[in-house]
């Protein structure tokens, strides 16, 4: 990537005259003109007038003061920021599939709706679930939409007491936001020194008004919930479901299946476990899925297969409703089953293990340096609370800031919330040994220039495109449009 | 006695007669950070005591406001909305919102500033 | 077994496994009950060659007909410049995630600004966020949106007019959280405003959901209505399709609060319904209640004018359960298709798209008209690039989609048995406009 900003605006680039598009001419009259002016704009919108090439080169230049995955190694924890393979690309980008409008006649769509078909049916064997749902269009839509499954599931059986969610103090942000935005309340549920959630106080709060407990699992530090099996006793006991924030999915791959943990209702983020690119933060799809006694509830519409083998879509009404306009992300769909294509049963069996494999052998590499609040093996990411000595007064902030100068993504920091200074590494299973081994290099590096040259570490980046940003003044003082930068 | 009294949740009332002014603790200003923006209510809302009328943001967090007492809003404190930070730099001085008190009863279930002390101490651990 | 995305070689294995201090991977799954283990892995097909994965799904994909498309119904078959397919593949941009770290995601901040910018432009707002899931939630996320600044009230008024595929996922989201959706009549295909007005006066109203162009395809006409809806404290939400707003007076010109709609018409393909792009625009005074992320501008320690993720403190990762809104992501790179697609066609050529798909649309409609089988539905009423047909007597709306489908061509959307709902765009020829007229005329 860059090391000097290309900071221009397309709007700066603009010229009175200039155009980047060609259209016919048409054959048809103009019939703007009859159309009651009251119901026109008053004005044309201020949009750039710029030529294709400079447009070409403008984007292009853009580009390189970003950081992608192809770009270099992107240890973002809880991401899950996996290699994205280019046939899929080139798949999801086939004309016969961007060309199909939504309306089109199932009779006509019979192969998108058999790639809808088939990654249901693959998820749901992955899952260990009944069915999926691939509507959801992203990991927070997907928690919004399984917790919504959940409230079906308890209105249908009248049962009206169960307002309130559990949720451990180390999940991620977005269980909560969920859940609230589903209509429950939340309650806390505390978390051992070791991550893992406390049973003893999950016991004490699970009662007749306790509709789920979402867990996520390996949770946020990294470490396996084994006692799984008595929570899951415990939370069905009770008559609440189990929910499973398949964010953390991918070490479990070819390890064990939420469906056999005990899980009632999950969702699986096809953009960290699936290998579809994040794409600077969308689209994403987010399917729900549930175990068996549970499908009724998933939303609508949804692909069914009939005895002929041809496919078919569910509009029936269902409790639930719709969550979308139409069923989802489709191209993403299309990536992450040529993903499970590709891979194969053997594949992805091997994903779990080498992903676990590649943390845990960065997280021994460097925990003489870093402080490792939690022993033991870690999945497929670790937490770190800042650096083992913290008498130089170099934070995770600056860890993180420096990682940038020296040619990585940073970890993520400051979360989980359990640790005051959070660093958390996901290497993936996609990354050699040879990455890894740099990025020890790196790490070992910062905490050495912690000691020594502290003011260094303090001060970084100083090899990026820019320099720390204003945080404050863009939050004070708000410019979110080039008309305000004008003013 | 004090004419000062906190809510747990770190804001205080400020009693002058049958008027409350309400604003955060120089401990939560300082937990905060620069502030960023008050949501403040408007003229003539009704606040109930232990019930939110209000947020704060720095660039970091944000939390909701209770208010101390119940009662009506005589005045909000515009000058915040053009410098917040002012917040940040006498919290106790600059005051969010000014309540006309309905029920002054309720000042005795507030802490006073050596109960409120405590609660403090207690954070930092 | 080697793999392509998995670079471990056996004498890595060995060597990391020494580094764990462990003898097999398997001893860092010690913590995980073997009565839960998969046994004998997945019930799936062993993996495959890249050229087997292309054959396969290009076998899929040769199951489809792509047919012709005169069917819109939220959903639009608007041209993609090549240039935009092209920019939208370059890896930085597409393998990036969120931009958490300003210093190495500047191209990130700075398309998504500039989107912010132009979408403020076409809707007529002051801020716009950095895009939601599609045009459905986004209106959810308004209805909410509205919901919390009113506080106390918990009504929302919909038009009958507003897509009903918008109007059941903004249900969906209502329901749960125990805030009443009424339904505004529609009177002649347009909201009926009297009805509205006397809806409003039960003081209880903390929105107001409408759309233009409408589902109906018909442009309207909201003089008054903010005053209306203002006058009893509610907000004014106005739901468009956003490339029509290069011609028809947008949400800002209402005097809206809030602008929402699907952004898909700006240079996004039409996928089969995804991923599109929501998009969501707002009063400056709203600012600090939109959902989702924001870019804004500020500069950097060298004084240089920078992008960064700010009003972050209203957002799920910091507010956990007192957020307003779960969100926390957006369609990322479905804001540079728009972006591009509006750098290339700048004003002049958003018109000459409407331009061009308002003289097709109108062009089938009278020749539709012409064939004695289906005439205008509400022939007094504007529309710009789609319209509702009323079918002769004798004529279903499943046989005119047969026998066009056996045709080739997509003839709209039914909106019931006998009427049909039908849009053209710039890409429509009058080659394709005439055989569709000609073949509805052997109905």
């Amino acid at each position: 990537m860059n090391r000097k900003l290309y900071d221009k605006l397309i709007f700066e680039l603009s010229k009175p005259g200039r155009c980047g598009y060609s259209l016919p001419h048409g054959d048809n009259d103009d019939t703007l003109a009859q159309l009651p002016a009251g119901l026109l704009r008053l004005d044309a919108p201020a949009l750039p007038e710029v030529d294709e090439p400079t447009v070409v080169r403008h984007y292009n230049n853009q580009s390189t003061n970003n950081f992608g995955v192809d770009t270099g190694f992107y240890p973002l924890g809880s991401c899950t920021m996996k290699y994205n393979p280019k046939i899929n690309e080139l798949l999801a980008s086939d004309s016969t599939l961007t060309a199909l409008h939504p309306q089109q006649p199932v009779e006509t769509v019979q192969g998108v709706l058999e790639v809808y078909w088939n990654l249901q049916r693959a998820l749901s064997e992955i899952g260990g679930m009944a069915d999926f749902s691939l509507n959801p269009f992203a990991g927070a839509h997907g928690e919004l939409t399984g917790m919504l499954v959940i409230r079906a599931y308890h209105e249908s059986r009248n049962d009206s007491a169960r307002r309130r969610v559990i949720i451990p103090n180390s999940a991620h942000g977005t269980n909560p936001a969920s859940a609230t935005i589903a209509g429950y309340d939340v309650v806390e549920v505390q978390s051992l020194a070791d991550g893992t959630v406390d049973v003893e106080d999950l016991k004490s709060k699970l009662d007749e008004t306790v509709a789920a407990v979402m867990m996520t699992n390996p949770n946020t530090a990294g470490m396996f919930e084994k006692n799984i099996p008595e929570i899951a006793s415990m939370v069905h006991a009770a008559g609440a479901l189990l929910y499973y924030d398949g964010a953390n999915l991918n070490p479990m791959l070819g390890i064990v299946r939420p469906g056999d943990m005990g899980f009632d209702v999950m969702h699986i983020n096809l953009h960290k476990t699936f290998s579809t690119p994040h794409g600077g933060g969308g689209p994403g799809s987010g399917p729900v899925g549930v175990r068996a006694g549970l499908e009724q509830f998933l939303p609508r519409p949804h692909v069914v297969k009939a005895a002929d083998g041809s496919f078919s879509i569910n509009c029936d009404d269902c409790s639930l409703g719709r969550v979308s306009s139409w069923m989802g992300n489709f191209s993403v769909i299309v990536k992450a089953l040529a993903y499970i294509m590709t891979m194969g049963n053997d594949g992805l069996c091997q994903v779990g293990p080498l992903a676990t494999l590649n943390a845990n052998y960065v997280m021994n590499a460097l925990n003489d340096l870093y402080k490792q609040p939690v022993a033991g093996p870690c999945k497929h990411e670790f937490v770190f609370d800042g650096l083992a000595d913290k008498s130089t007064g170099v934070t995770t902030l600056n860890v993180a800031k420096r990682l940038l100068d020296l040619g990585f993504h940073a970890p993520t920091i400051y979360f989980p919330l359990l640790f005051h200074e959070s660093l958390m590494v996901e290497p993936t299973e996609t990354e050699s040994i040879e990455t890894l081994d740099n990025f020890i290099a790196a790490m070992r590096q910062i905490a050495i220039e912690a000691h020594e040259t502290p003011e260094l570490v303090k001060s970084a980046p100083h090899d990026t495109p820019m320099a720390h940003p204003d945080e404050t003044e863009a939050a004070m003082n708000p410019r979110l449009t080039y008309s305000d930068l004008c003013k | 006695m004090s004419n000062l009294y906190f809510l747990p949740t770190h804001e205080y009332a400020r009693v002058e007669g049958n008027v409350a002014f309400i604003g955060i603790s120089k401990f939560a200003a300082a937990q905060l950070g620069n502030v960023v923006y008050v949501d403040m209510p408007e003229e003539d809302d009704e606040v109930e005591a232990g019930v939110e009328f209000g947020a704060i943001e720095s660039v970091k967090a944000a939390s909701d406001l209770f208010s101390p007492v119940s009662g009506t809003v005589v005045e909000v404190n515009e000058a915040l909305a053009d410098n917040p930070r002012l917040v940040n730099e006498d919290p106790e001085t600059n005051w969010i919102i000014k309540v006309e008190m309905s029920n002054p009863a309720e000042l005795e279930k507030l802490l006073s500033p050596e109960a409120y002390e405590k609660v403090c101490e207690a954070e930092k651990h | 077994m080697p793999h392509p995305y998995l670079p471990h070689t056996a004498s890595d294995i060995e060597q990391m496994l020494a580094r764990c201090g462990v003898d097999n991977i398997n001893d860092l799954y010690s913590d995980v009950p073997t009565s839960l283990r998969l046994k004998d892995g997945y019930n799936l097909p062993e993996s495959k060659s890249e050229m087997e994965v292309n054959a396969a799904v290009k076998a899929l994909a040769g199951y489809n007909k792509p047919l012709v498309c005169f069917a819109g119904a939220g959903a639009y078959d608007h041209y993609t410049p090549a240039a935009v397919a092209s920019l939208v593949a370059r890896s930085e941009y597409l393998t990036a995630y969120t931009p958490y770290q300003p210093e190495i995601s500047q191209g990130t901040l700075q398309y998504i600004f500039e989107y912010q910018s132009m979408m403020t432009q076409l809707t007529g707002m002051d801020v716009c966020n950095a895009s939601m899931y599609d045009g459905a939630t986004a209106t959810a996320e308004a209805m909410m949106m509205a919901v919390h600044s009113a506080k106390k009230r918990r009504r929302v008024l919909v038009s009958a007019t507003l897509d009903p595929k918008v109007a059941d996922v903004v249900k969906t989201y209502a329901h749960y959280q125990d805030i009443t959706i009424d339904v505004i009549p529609a009177a002649d295909g347009v909201t009926d405003r009297a009805a509205m007005a006397e809806m409003l006066a039960t003081g209880d109203v903390a929105g107001v959901i409408l759309q233009t162009p409408n589902y109906y395809g018909i442009l309207e006409d909201f003089d008054g209505f903010a005053d209306l809806i203002h006058g009893s404290k509610a907000l004014m939400i106005v739901n468009s399709h956003a490339s029509t707003l290069g011609v028809i007076k947008p949400a800002g010109q209402w005097g809206a609060d809030i602008a929402v709609g699907e952004a898909q018409s700006l240079g996004i393909p039409l996928s089969y319904g995804g991923p599109y792009l929501g998009y969501m625009c707002a009063t400056r005074a709203l600012m600090r209640k939109m959902p989702g992320r924001i870019v804004g501008a500020t500069t950097d320690e060298n004084g240089q004018r920078v992008f960064v993720l700010t009003l972050q403190a209203r957002e799920q990762h910091i507010r956990r359960e007192k957020a307003t809104s779960n969100i926390c992501s957006n369609q990322g790179l479905m804001t540079l298709y728009v972006g591009i697609y509006m750098s290339l066609m700048g004003a002049a050529g958003l018109r000459e798209v409407n331009r061009l798909s308002s003289s097709n649309a109108h062009a089938l409609a009278a020749k539709l008209q012409a064939t004695g089988k289906m005439s205008l539905t509400y022939p007094d009423k504007p529309f710009l690039n789609e319209f509702v047909m009323t079918l002769a007597d004798g004529i279903t709306s499943a046989q005119v989609l047969n026998v066009l489908r056996d045709n080739g061509i997509l003839a709209g959307v039914a909106i019931d048995d006998n009427h049909l709902l039908i849009a053209a765009t710039e890409k429509r020829t009058n080659d394709e406009i005439n055989a569709y007229a000609s073949i509805v005329k052997t109905l």
